[in-house]
């Protein structure tokens, strides 16, 4: 299955280095070397959620109780978790950073992951989520320090959405 | 019983050093700002569901402090999930109250199934939760509040209230006053 271990391995590296240490997360596919690294970390505390909707919530309790957290999820699951992102996070100015792995685009062999594909960034758009999409190795660092900047300084949540050409290998 | 008494009854524990408490949105978090708002209080009102969630996540940001949860039936309906991730993290600081008066009241009193025969002290047990129980007096309920306090570790305390409340849902205490005053004060908290 070729999700890219390497760039799973940026990306965790950019996390931790953010301090983040709290990590919720719902599996799929592309997220498989994430979740595994977040795992095996004794530093890092890793929540498997039922839904990920959970996962807003409990970022939200970290963010109030002084620890920085991240929500790793597929874009399916981001509108799972619509409710608690507007009436949670950004009624009450939470600072949530959302690794949403772009499912359902160019590329997608899944026809079950080809609506939500469609939507996610319309939808981030509609609620005012500021998005970047993440599509190389060489900006992992950056983009994922921009986008705890923007979470602090805007106290809202802001989506990094993960492309096909960082986390999947094969052509 | 009331919902009013059962938080007056337990008040000073909730006051308590190194104590924070999340309400869900309602009755529940106006009744207890009736009773007494203090700034380790925080109020969730809206995002039903995720008091539980957010519960967890303070209890495991800070192992240090004691979570307690004041939840509704009609959110924990919502997010019945959240039972299986609660007990399987099992945060020993963390008791979960629910206030269960069988309807969605602030919105009209609409009959929730726990009216119905859903049990959800049975759920909670089912879905892992280490001790669950429901309680249906006020003697009872101030019983089985201490015994969570005392046996450290994750209990989800269902009590049977009365489906009535406050007469009014909107307080004078802003959501975002809250918000940031809550989480200034838990920087203050030691470990």
């Amino acid at each position: 299955m070729p999700v890219s271990a390497a760039a799973s391995q940026l990306i965790y590296d950019s996390l931790r280095a953010s301090g983040v240490r709290i990590i919720s997360a719902l599996p799929e596919t592309w997220l498989v070397h994430l979740i595994r690294l977040a795992d095996d970390d004794p530093e890092m505390t890793l929540v498997r959620l039922a839904k990920e909707e959970e996962g807003v919530g409990i970022s939200m309790g970290a963010h109030l109780a002084g620890v920085k957290s991240a929500m790793l999820m597929q874009n399916h699951g981001f509108l799972a978790a619509v409710n608690g992102v507007v009436s949670g996070a950004q009624l009450y100015r939470i600072p949530l950073l959302m690794l949403i792995s772009a499912r359902g685009s160019f590329g997608e062999r899944d026809p079950w992951q080809t609506e939500g594909g469609l939507v996610t960034e319309h939808v981030l758009d509609s609620l005012r989520i500021p998005r970047i999409c993440l599509d190389s190795a060489s900006e992992v660092a950056r983009t994922i320090n921009h986008a705890q900047t923007l979470a602090y300084s805007s106290s809202r949540p802001v989506a990094i959405l993960l492309g096909r050409r960082l986390m999947w290998e094969e052509q | 019983m009331l919902r009013r008494d059962a938080l007056a009854a337990v008040f000073p524990d909730l006051e308590r050093e190194g104590t924070v408490v999340v309400t869900i949105m309602g009755a529940v978090a106006a009744e207890l700002q009736d009773v007494g708002h203090r700034p380790n209080f925080f109020y969730l009102q809206h995002a039903m569901g995720l008091a539980s969630s957010l519960g967890l996540g303070i209890a495991l940001s800070r192992p240090e402090l004691r979570v307690i949860v004041f939840d509704g039936d009609g959110s924990l309906l919502m997010n019945l999930g959240g039972l299986t991730t609660l007990a399987r993290y099992r945060p020993k600081n963390l008791i979960h109250v629910v206030f269960d008066n069988e309807s969605l009241l602030s919105v009209g009193g609409f009959p929730t199934a726990t009216g119905t025969g859903s049990d959800l002290a049975r759920i909670a047990l089912a879905a892992g939760v280490p001790s669950a129980n429901t309680v249906r007096s006020l003697d009872e309920f101030k019983r089985a509040f201490a015994d969570a306090l005392a046996a450290g570790d994750l209990t989800t305390l269902v009590a049977k209230v009365e489906a009535v409340g406050p007469k009014a849902f909107v307080t004078d205490l802003s959501l975002l006053e809250n918000r940031y005053q809550f989480q200034r004060h838990l920087t203050t908290l030691k470990p």
